[in-house]
């Protein structure tokens, strides 16, 4: 019980997000947006933790190839596994905002289409994992692979969108953040919390999967 | 027991609110909205159930293979 104080404090902190997404006061009146503002609860924290589970893997990836423990590359695969899943549920969610706010389900832009191909590399990524037989030769590939990838995605997902000369996508091109429409901090009061609540909630989710994926290569080995 | 003082909390929290306001009224607020927000609630604890023992399944596996 007490190593496990941060999987209390995810779901506390993601229930806060859910009942104060809902309840609590917000910008509600700005333009096109109205209530859907909310969604910054929900939608923005599925791409931090995709971000913060994609950096743990990157760096379980670096130990992996200075000290070749088996494990190290089964925790970067398994971080990287569970992070795609939030990362499709970011791209999904904000295609969905997307619909009821621009308009459409997707827009040639820079953030949307940097998202989309920058997934495709991990999508590359898995297909690579699971056609090399050899323990040893997989890990070390898709070490190698994601020492690669992981820079060209956050090139792709954060640097290009904001170097766009126009974008649709808060934050990125000619448009502003949230952060410059929360005059009261209402939105930090839920956002933050929200965050820390979901990445909290990955990084559970993905030593799950990492755990897993031991014991069945443990039993393997025998 | 320490184990379920969570759903005792949840209780005396109830019995609570019961107090002032019925669960009918608390519900019937606000176009209902609160409805939304215990659906919501609802299906992220069950969620969260379910990952709690999956975790408890996957401790006992490690646990099992360790010994064995």
């Amino acid at each position: 019980m007490r190593k496990s104080w941060w999987k209390i404090l995810s779901i506390v902190c993601v229930a806060y997000a859910i009942v104060g997404g809902f309840l609590m006061p917000a910008p509600d009146d700005i333009g096109i947006l109205a209530k859907t503002i909310r969604n910054l609860y929900y939608h923005v924290p599925m791409w931090f933790t995709m971000i913060i589970l994609l950096t743990t893997s990157y760096v379980y990836s670096i130990k992996y190839l200075s000290r070749g423990d088996l494990r190290l590359d089964n925790l970067s695969g398994s971080f990287i596994k569970v992070s795609m899943v939030f990362g499709l549920m970011g791209l999904v969610t904000g295609s969905f905002w997307a619909r009821f706010t621009w308009g459409t389900w997707w827009v040639e832009d820079a953030k949307l289409n940097g998202a989309a191909i920058g997934m495709l590399i991990y999508l590359a990524y898995y297909i690579l994992r699971n056609s090399l037989e050899d323990d040893v030769q997989r890990a070390k590939i898709s070490a190698v692979y994601n020492l690669f990838a992981f820079p060209i995605y956050i090139v792709l997902i954060i640097i290009y969108p904001r170097m766009a000369e126009t974008s649709l996508h808060p934050a990125s091109g000619d448009t502003i953040g949230f952060s410059s429409l929360d005059l009261d901090n209402n939105l930090r009061k839920v956002f933050y919390l929200a965050s820390i609540g979901w990445i909290l909630l990955g990084v559970w989710i993905a030593t799950l999967k990492y755990r897993l994926t031991e014991i069945k290569r443990k039993y393997e080995e025998i | 027991m320490r184990k379920y003082s969570w759903i005792i909390m949840l209780f005396s929290l109830s019995a609570l609110a019961e107090n002032s306001m019925s669960m009918d009224e608390f519900f019937y607020q606000n176009q209902k909205i609160y409805v939304v927000v215990a659906i919501l609630l609802i299906i992220f604890l069950l969620i969260v159930g379910y990952l709690i023992r999956l975790d408890r399944k996957i401790s006992k596996l490690e646990k099992n293979q360790n010994e064995a």
